[in-house]
């Protein structure tokens, strides 16, 4: 455990690797598509055969410009290409087309929520494209598979700075992160298909007898889920404390430098591993075959206009005009498409409130079964307005717009042509309300008698009636009117 | 006569297309030529005498049919062995690449052929282009057609043998420093290196790629303007490569160009160029003044050749291009390491690591591996400003050298290489007397130039003297109605070595 | 002034490289690089002080292409030339990981 007397604060920071959602690769026209079969989305240019050339993918620089104008940086008015050195055999020109000094975008922030409301400004140093590698298929004992289907395929790499002090910011940035570049429709982020990567640097600021003591800063590579991220910088906080303790002057970072670590899913902690051979001298110089990119004002500006309102200032609208909770906005802000939903049905005259309720009510239960957005389960923004002004109406109860809601989400069509077929509009007629109300009368001598004896047992008992009466209705009765007929039948007031 | 060898490439064509040669019997002339001559020159890596009848034949069933054959029908060419072709073999001279087959055609042969032109061989080069003699090739040296103990120069020897010695109508040649240019001087042909971005790229294998241009290796100066025409313009597989038009090069060919100013770099006609080689650039300088052109005196400062008191010569551009191109290559060369294509080792290996460096050892010929080493060096962190970002300041004054020279005249006229032809195996001990034949060719890749490379004679010895001529940017046409100036005003034209007339 | 490199500094840059050398090979790629070092010193002669660096002869930019797929070739194709394949994946020694 940490010692409270020694003022520990961890310091992290995160480089994120964003596959971008392009048809195609970065630099030639195969296609970017995960679980094909092995080596069937090459061509020479990714195989990287001897004479053939890159030509940059137009829609994976915009992706990467839109990414980095939300991340509020500095987008660079010329970026080129430079080569990075290393042999591996998943790289198979044995370098990497990246981007050096002149990256695509610089000096940049997300905002990571914390509590209810609050943000903490996390600073990024830099947004770059480059190419990714190729897999290496580890499934036999002896040797290697390699399969250069990814090999290619555009990437984002984001590094912050080291700004986050706690497991919880790094989780909340990883989150933000998520949600930004899904938003912007970037990428698809999909963990398990290795979409976003993070890689963790960490080490502890600790004060200790009047003096700040810096642990080695530990980098742990190619992170595939919110799970890992989470136990590696949890881990690594407890060890590098725990190596720090057992050895106060020697685990220092000026003594030992930066570390590489890898992360053991089965065990969930970080391990010791060795050092690659003249990791750091890649040999970056200028990519001869590509051309630099020059961003003029009119196309950072059409790039700025396409983002439209980010997640937090949309949750931060939702709580001041619609009114909701920092709950019900937060929901409704996991994507863009359900707030456009909302947005649509509002601007189409419905009520905001009678939205959320029915998006957050069957639409996220809808949503949760099939594991997709609430805008995934198939409403149309004019069904949805339709349906909240049917509810604001009076035209239909709550009970009844629910059923008529998951018929529009199997069926679509008109809520108001569905609930007159399905006879779920509201009834008010109190001739057809007063004969249900005497059905359930008599046929619950029970619950009757234990409401007129009043007591414990009589507000139960009522509730059951209620409930009969609006069973046999189907749900369209209008439940203020049953109410009153029944206490009028039952003989009990009127009003509590 | 079966043997075409007195017909120039233009003029054949012009034949097959009138019906009187067919192209069935042009290959055939062409692959008994070889038959005849090519055991003594070494010209072809690989002779793809089945598919150029096929072509050929081909060829004549579509124009006896009527339909056109295209402005190259039925030409047979030769292709230096860097330009990808999806059938035969592409090995660049290197055993590293020995059996590779290509899936894909280089965007230059295959606009010859979409051309009517029939590839009948692959050519025979200095290994991945490096050298200016065609001795660094990976599997034999081949002999210049004048003087069979001499090289062809480099590293597009293959080719310029081969159209000297007409063991085709024409070829293709790529030139990083020199390469298509030499050789050309050497052999006594007609050599250019296009503007950088006038030719694709693509599917020529690199060595130094923001050095690196296709071109033509022909008879003459006509056959040369035929073949840019064809293999010039835009292309969308090769980013560094301008889609800007290109005109006719032969409808305003044998047209003089009038008020020609003609440069000459005072800084090439030092000490290190041989007396004779100097006395026949000046002798043309007197030529293109009689037809009206006026000599101008220009530097280009950075480009000079410096001889010290033992004769040792040095050059800042020479130290440029060497940096730059091996830095390049470095990284170009990276992608050989027997994994995904090409030789791998036999050896027993510990681990992937061991695997790369043994196969490179066993794939790659020791000045690749020279290049290599030197190139990782100059990239090395600790010394990339020194020697690689220094290079490139170094290449800006050298193009800014030129933006200068051309403010004072149309075109250069300098010579190509320092000497004739030299003895196989005379300059092979010491790798820097080998760049130094580059000196005069070098500048002009740096700046991304165009430069043609023409006979100026023959020395007393009886071995070709060539000249260069280099205009700014984009003015292939201008150096080929030039070249075309003096062939016409002194005669030398279609040099043929004695082997080609018996 | 003849310059030398150092057998380790030529076994380090061979190890960059990825080329094995013998130590007859070291010996005589050290001193023929010390040799063409010496020759690329000259550029120390030049003053270079606000002179851009030129890596592209010819300067052009945004050459962009759209993201619609074209045809991949084949995994055979694709492995046609491999000097070793297991099934349909490219094969090597046992190595760790990915690189990304």
């Amino acid at each position: 455990m940490i010692d409270a007397a020694d003022n520990v604060t961890p310091v992290i920071g995160l480089e994120i690797h964003v596959e971008l959602a392009t048809a195609t690769k970065m630099f030639c026209r195969c296609r970017n598509h995960f679980g094909d079969p092995p080596n069937t989305n090459v061509c020479p240019v990714c195989i990287g055969m001897p004479g053939v050339l890159p030509v940059m993918n137009a829609k994976a620089v915009e992706l990467a410009l839109k990414v980095g104008t939300a991340l509020n940086c500095t987008v660079a008015e010329f970026t080129k290409w430079d080569r990075k050195g290393y042999y591996y055999p998943d790289l198979p020109k044995n370098y990497q087309i990246s981007q050096y000094d002149l990256p695509l975008s610089l000096n940049g922030w997300l905002e990571a929520p914390l509590a209810e409301g609050a943000v903490k400004k996390i600073r990024i140093r830099r947004a770059h494209l480059e190419e990714d590698a190729g897999k290496n298929v580890h499934d036999h004992p002896a040797h290697t598979g390699v399969d250069l289907n990814r090999a290619g395929v555009p990437l984002l790499e984001i590094v912050t700075e080291p700004d986050m002090n706690a497991v919880e910011e790094v989780m909340s940035l990883a989150r933000a992160m998520h949600r930004l570049v899904r938003w912007l429709g970037a990428s698809e982020a999909n963990m398990q298909m290795g979409q976003m990567r993070f890689e963790p640097n960490i080490n502890l600021h600790i004060a200790h007898g009047g003096a700040i003591h810096k642990t080695p800063i530990v980098e742990v590579k190619n992170l595939n889920s919110f799970r890992a991220l989470e136990r590696t910088v949890e881990y690594e906080i407890h060890r590098q404390y725990e190596a720090w303790q057992a050895d106060p002057d020697g685990f220092r970072l000026e003594k030992m430098g930066k570390q590489n670590r890898g992360y053991d899913d089965a065990r969930e902690q970080t391990v010791f591993q060795r050092e690659k051979e003249e990791a750091h001298d890649y040999r970056y110089f200028p990519d001869p075959d590509l051309v630099g990119v020059v961003v003029d004002r009119p196309w950072r500006e059409r790039i700025r206009a396409g983002i439209g309102e980010l997640p937090l200032a949309r949750r931060g609208r939702y709580m001041d005009g619609y009114k909701l909770t920092f709950k019900e906005a937060d929901a409704l802000t996991q994507d863009a498409a359900t707030g456009d939903l909302l947005d649509s049905a509002v601007a189409a005259g419905a009520d905001a409130k009678r939205c959320v309720n029915l998006l957050l009510g069957r639409g996220a239960a809808i949503a949760n079964e099939r594991g997709c957005s609430i805008a995934q389960i198939g409403i149309t923004p004019a069904a949805l307005a339709e349906l909240a002004g049917m509810l604001s109406g009076g035209t239909i109860n709550a009970t009844a717009a629910a059923k008529v809601f998951d018929t529009v989400v199997l069926e679509s069509g008109s809520p108001m042509v569905i609930a007159r077929e399905q006879g779920l509009l509201a009834v008010r007629d109190g001739g057809a309300i007063e004969a249900w109300v005497d059905t359930a009368i008599a046929a619950n001598p029970q619950a009757v008698a234990d409401v007129q004896a009043g007591g414990k047992q009589q507000k139960k008992a009522f509730g059951f009636l209620m409930g009969q009466v609006m069973q046999l209705s189907r749900g369209t009765a209008e439940p203020g009117e049953v109410q009153r007929l029944l206490r009028s039948k039952l003989g009990i007031p009127v009003t509590d | 006569m079966n043997d075409l060898s007195n017909l120039s490439a233009l003029e054949l064509r012009d034949a097959i297309a009138g019906g009187t040669v067919s192209a069935v019997r042009a290959v055939d002339a062409y692959l008994e030529a070889i038959a005849r001559r090519e055991p003594a020159v070494g010209a072809y890596n690989e002779v793809l005498a089945e598919r150029a009848m096929e072509q050929a034949a081909a060829i004549d069933r579509k124009r006896q049919s009527g339909r056109p054959i295209g402005p190259l029908g039925g030409l047979p060419l030769a292709i230096k062995d860097n330009l990808c072709t999806s059938y035969g073999r592409t090995t660049c001279a290197s055993k590293m690449l020995a059996n590779f087959q290509a899936p894909y055609t280089a965007t230059a042969v295959a606009r010859l052929e979409a051309a009517g032109a029939i590839v009948l061989g692959k050519t025979n080069m200095d290994e991945f282009a490096m050298g200016s003699s065609t001795e660094n090739s990976g599997f034999r040296p081949t002999a210049n057609p004048w003087d069979a103990s001499r090289v062809p120069g480099g590293s597009s020897g293959g080719s310029a043998a081969a159209v000297s010695a007409r063991l085709c109508a024409a070829a293709l040649g790529s030139d990083t420093g020199g390469s298509i240019r030499q050789p050309a001087a050497f052999c006594g042909v007609v050599g250019m290196k296009p503007t950088y971005g006038r030719v694709s790229r693509f599917g020529l294998v690199a060595y130094g790629s923001s050095l690196d241009q296709i071109g033509p290796v022909t008879q003459n100066v006509a056959d040369c303007a035929l073949l840019l025409g064809a293999i010039a313009g835009g292309d969308p597989a090769d980013s560094t490569c301008l889609d800007r038009p290109v005109g006719d090069y032969l409808i305003e060919l044998e047209k003089p160009i009038e008020h020609l100013r003609v440069g000459l770099p005072r800084e090439f006609f030092s000490q290190a160029l041989d007396a004779e080689i100097a006395s026949s650039i000046r002798l043309a300088a007197e030529v293109y003044q009689s037809l009206g052109a006026t000599i101008v005196d220009v530097s280009l400062p950075h480009s000079r050749i410096d001889v010290d008191g033992e004769g040792k010569v040095s050059s800042y551009a020479v130290a440029c291009y060497y940096i730059v191109a091996m830095a390049e290559a470095s990284s170009n060369l990276a992608r050989y390491d027997g994994v995904h294509y090409g030789h791998r080792t036999a050896r027993d290996v510990e681990d992937i690591v061991d695997l790369y460096c043994k196969t490179r050892e066993e794939g790659f010929g020791s000045e690749v591996k020279r290049r290599i080493l030197l190139g990782t060096y100059a990239l090395s962190s600790g010394y990339y400003d020194a020697y690689y970002l220094k290079a490139l300041r170094v290449r800006r004054l050298i193009k800014n050298d030129f933006d200068a020279a051309f403010g004072h005249c149309d075109l250069l006229l300098c010579p190509v290489a320092p000497t004739t032809a030299f003895r196989l195996g005379e300059k092979t001990a010491d790798p820097l007397t080998m760049y130094l034949e580059d000196i005069y060719t070098i500048s002009v890749n740096l700046a991304g130039l165009p430069g043609l490379s023409l006979p100026a004679g023959l020395s007393k010895t009886g071995l070709p003297i060539g000249m260069q001529l280099i205009g700014p940017v984009f003015s292939e046409d201008r150096l080929l109605r030039a070249g075309r100036m003096y062939e016409k005003a002194s005669g030398v034209s279609g040099l043929r070595p004695e082997m080609t007339k018996k | 002034m003849s310059r030398t490199i150092e057998p380790d500094m030529v076994r380090h840059i061979a190890k960059l490289s990825r080329i094995e050398l013998s130590e007859e090979q070291l010996a005589t790629f050290g001193r023929q690089l010390a040799d063409i070092l010496e020759y690329f010193d000259k550029l120390a002669e030049l003053d270079t002080t606000n002179v851009e660096p030129l890596a592209h002869a010819v300067e052009i930019h945004n050459v962009l292409a759209e993201d619609t797929p074209r045809p991949s070739l084949s995994a055979d194709a694709a492995l046609a030339n491999a000097p070793q394949r297991d099934g349909d994946f490219f094969m090597v020694p046992k190595v760790i990981g990915d690189s990304l």
